[in-house]
């Protein structure tokens, strides 16, 4: 499955043991693809000497500031950038 | 009043011989380990350190002064930062790739690393410890704007505020807004407006006619 600029997304809300790259702050956090930005060896097994392969796609999403945090004191059209992995991401309902 | 003993006018001198942390003592043996193992040598260690301390923000500014002057540069920049700091002689060879997002009147971009701290030290040199601390990093998320406001930021409200959280394998640098007013400006003057802060984007680009902070020091120093 890949996505594609555009395309809405829900961070996983697993909490695997070990390294990751996925900030607790954003998972299950609803998003928006801005950009699929190539293949990547995975992080979560190069942190322990693996080779990381195969190589997971990576991507560029965005989040309302006011949907990340419901206290959020700053203007609706705040937004937030993060790379997120494809095992990471699930297609939004 | 009538003391006899005077000090020499110097500032307090900090213990720095403290006990080591945990983990200074695990990078120590772990250090020490891949020296007798012959995996590392100090000297390849040493010139590493020095290598990355030889790094200034001025190789930064430089690139946001060609993106300013030059629209075909600019494009490429904003396409693919590695490619186009290539051009300029930057040696990417094994460094992440860079991005670099724009800042417009529209958008305002502020780079953050809440995972750990990652940062384009290739163009900016070593983060300062600011950039490290946890209360930048979970402030910068979760109310970016009073952290401007801390740096003495102040945006229009209309301004979309964008955080960068670099969380994986790209480093991001924002290319500041260049200044009004500075159409007739060199090359080399322009750089001097670009500090280190603007391309992280806790702040902006100076302008020309409000005079340098004393602490902005990159430009002036060098």
């Amino acid at each position: 499955m890949t996505f594609k600029s555009g395309d809405r997304i829900r961070v996983k809300t697993t909490v695997p043991t070990g390294h990751c790259r996925t900030p607790f702050y954003l998972r299950g956090k609803e998003g928006v693809v801005e950009t699929d930005l190539g293949a990547f060896r995975n992080p979560e097994e190069l942190a322990y000497h693996r080779d990381g392969l195969p190589e997971i796609e990576l991507y560029r999403v965005r989040f309302d500031q006011t949907h990340l945090w419901s206290d959020y004191s700053g203007k609706a059209n705040d937004t937030l950038i993060a790379d997120i992995y494809e095992h990471w991401l699930d297609p939004a309902s | 009043m009538a003391e006899s003993h005077t000090h020499d006018d110097h500032a307090p001198i900090e213990d720095i011989d403290r006990a080591p942390t945990k983990y200074e003592i695990l990078e120590q043996t772990i250090r020490e380990l891949l020296i007798e193992k012959k995996v590392l040598t100090a000297d390849a260690i040493r010139g590493q350190m020095e290598d990355m301390e030889s790094r200034s923000p001025e190789k930064g500014a430089e690139v946001v002064v060609r993106a300013w002057t030059d629209p075909q540069f600019k494009a490429l920049l904003l396409r693919d930062g590695t490619a186009a700091v290539e051009t300029m002689g930057v040696d990417m060879s094994h460094a992440p790739k860079l991005a670099v997002v724009e800042n417009t009147a529209e958008v305002h971009n502020v780079i953050v690393c809440t995972l750990c701290s990652c940062y384009p030290r290739k163009l900016l040199g070593i983060p300062p410890a600011w950039y490290k601390s946890h209360a930048y990093r979970s402030r910068a998320v979760i109310d970016p704007r009073a952290v401007l406001r801390d740096f003495g930021t102040e945006l229009p409200e209309e301004v979309e505020i964008r955080v960068v959280d670099s969380t994986a394998d790209l480093r991001y640098m924002v290319l500041p807004m260049r200044p009004a007013g500075t159409d007739d400006l060199s090359a080399p003057e322009l750089v001097k407006l670009v500090n280190r802060d603007s391309m992280i984007g806790v702040a902006q680009a100076r302008d020309p006619s409000s005079p340098p902070h004393e602490s902005d020091g990159m430009s002036s120093r060098v």
